[in-house]
């Protein structure tokens, strides 16, 4: 990944979305995720629609090899409902998409809102059949007395279609906001979280769900934390992770016991007694957990930081990013505008080499590990020539700003980027602004 | 807190942020978060003595409920019906007692957007 002069080197490949400012509610992106493969990028909105992007790879011997990510198709995969017995307004919002590994012709996914999640099929249709006995090219039914000779109906191409249909509907299983859905690898079952509990299910079984983690208080007055993210081991079928927002993260191991509520291993950093403020408990919370794809490191995203966990080593994180730093004096007002509360998503690249995560005014921040090199990056329509590089950001913190830079005072805490997604095995990015999707890849020299 | 930090005065002769007075400047170098947590409880005095504990947790847990009372709401109509009734607050999805809900606050099921997704709407 490093240009000549040991620099990443990232370019401008596509953007979607509208270009007016005036954005509507459903159209800000909540989600995107690549397949296994990376041919398929999928993104979910608040509206509830799912729109999936295929990769086509121009020629790969040209030298300037270009991949073009293209619309595949879209639906609408959740609606909003009222649950009249609770009093419950129940977004469409798509909170999640985890795609399945492809298994036969057609790809699957599951969405999910806040409730409910649902498992599509998409699946391509090229061919129609033609030549009934019975029946009319138009669908109209033959007299089967005024047929003289029978026919084989044979199958003839027609134009690519692309079809959405859910074939499962797991409903009914959370009582509060479901944040986190997580296939395992044994491709059977997959995990679902909410605030308080954990369910798993059988992909084919939608009437039944195991509470396999459940950490609500008997007297709700005692609450002191909630689940923030969940997710099962890469390999091991029997572990999975979920964070929480006191800032641990606790490995159970579903061997140990039908009911995990108590952990195997508990990540937690102790805090220096000193630095307590009102605020550590909010910017500890961790928005994101993610297995490194190798699953012997963790990754954690709290409001400041990007931590790295060695699955050995419980009492502190081996590796620790700071991602905007520079927000630690403007903690007061982001308490009162609510950006405190914002909930940035990480990931890995494929080799587990660097990682990314989201910030503010834009700006999305990459961490190469072993080089120990980390670069801020501005996802805008300014920087939207084709092939055109990225040129890296700073944020001047004090004193004199240099040109080019840009204080602290001048962010824009609109412009969040809360999602982010690599290619499984290229170095392809996905950036999801407020309501447009940004296609980055590095430069190939 | 006594104050050792001396008000700092702007060209144009105004009183920078007059909260930061209060604060030392060592303080303030060595730790900004405390810095901001004084700032804050200048600001709200009775802010929560659990930080980040329940109230946040409860707030979360309760999202998306939404309370109307149909006997609530005629009665309260009948008794003021020569006054205003009071409307509703910023977070109408509070309950508080003295709220009365209006049929603009009634829970209405939003009709889901049946247009395409502005993402697909480019190649």
């Amino acid at each position: 990944m490093a240009g000549p002069g040991g620099d990443m080197q990232w370019c401008f490949s596509q953007v979607k979305g509208a270009i007016d400012d005036d954005v509507a509610e459903a159209d800000i992106i909540s989600t995107v995720e690549f397949n296994h493969t990376g041919e398929l990028l999928a993104t979910g909105d608040k509206g509830g629609r799912v729109v999936i992007f295929q990769q086509e790879v121009e020629n790969k011997n040209l030298p300037q090899f270009r991949s073009e990510y293209n619309v595949y198709s879209t639906f609408q995969s959740h609606e909003p409902e009222f649950d009249y017995l609770k009093s419950l307004e129940i977004e469409e919002k798509i909170n999640k998409i985890r795609w399945l590994p492809q298994k036969n012709a057609a790809q699957f996914l599951l969405s999910t809102n806040d409730k409910t999640i649902k498992l599509w099929k998409i699946s391509e249709r090229d061919k129609r059949p033609e030549g009934y006995n019975l029946k009319e090219e138009d669908g109209r039914y033959r007299d089967p007395n005024t047929i003289t000779a029978l026919r084989v109906p044979v199958l003839i191409p027609m134009d690519l279609m692309v079809e959405a249909s859910p074939r499962r509907v797991f409903s009914n299983a959370h009582t509060y906001h479901i944040n986190s859905v997580s296939v395992n690898s044994d491709d059977e079952t997959y995990l679902s979280a909410d605030d308080l509990r954990i369910n798993l299910w059988n992909l084919e079984i939608t009437d039944r769900s195991f509470n396999i983690v459940d950490i609500k208080p008997a007297n709700m007055e005692e609450l002191t934390e909630v689940i923030t993210a969940a997710e099962f081991h890469p390999h091991q079928c029997n572990t999975f992770v979920y964070s929480s927002s006191k800032g641990t993260i606790r490995l159970c191991d579903m061997r140990a016991s039908a009911l995990c509520d108590k952990h195997s291993k508990l990540f937690e950093e102790p805090e220096n007694p000193s630095n307590r403020s009102f605020f550590s408990e909010i910017i500890s919370s961790i928005s994101d957990v993610k297995f490194s794809h190798n699953g012997r490191y963790l990754m954690t995203r709290d409001y400041l930081s990007v931590k790295i966990w060695d699955l050995n080593m419980e009492n502190r994180p081996v590796e620790t990013y700071q991602v905007h730093e520079y927000l630690r004096n403007k903690l007061c007002s982001l308490y009162e505008n609510d950006c405190i509360f914002d909930k940035f998503e990480c990931c890995w690249n494929g080799n587990d080499s660097v990682v990314m995560t989201g910030s503010y005014n834009n700006f999305f921040r990459m961490f190469e590990r072993g080089q120990r090199r980390d670069a801020t990056l501005e996802a805008s329509r300014e920087n939207s020539k084709p092939l055109q590089v990225l040129k890296p950001r700073k944020v001047c913190t004090g004193g004199k700003r240099k040109k080019d830079e840009i204080s602290v005072d001048s962010l824009d805490f609109n412009k969040k980027i809360l999602h982010t997604a690599w290619h499984p095995q290229d170095n392809i990015i996905a950036v999801a602004t407020t309501n447009n999707l940004y296609i980055f890849q590095d430069k190939v020299n | 807190m006594q104050c050792s930090a001396a008000p700092r005065i702007t060209s144009g002769g105004q009183i920078e942020n007059p909260l930061e007075h209060w604060l030392s400047i060592t303080e303030k170098n060595a730790n900004p978060v405390k810095a901001e947590e004084a700032k804050l409880k200048a600001k709200y005095p009775g802010l929560g003595q659990k930080p980040g504990g329940s109230d946040f947790l409860m707030k979360r847990l309760q999202k998306g409920q939404k309370y109307f009372d149909s006997g609530d709401y005629n009665m309260a109509k009948a008794k003021v019906k020569n006054k205003q009734l009071p409307v509703a607050g910023p977070e109408k999805n509070l309950v508080t007692g003295d709220h009365i809900p209006t049929p603009q606050d009634l829970p209405r099921t939003r009709k889901s957007s049946l247009v395409t997704s502005k993402l697909a709407g480019q190649i």
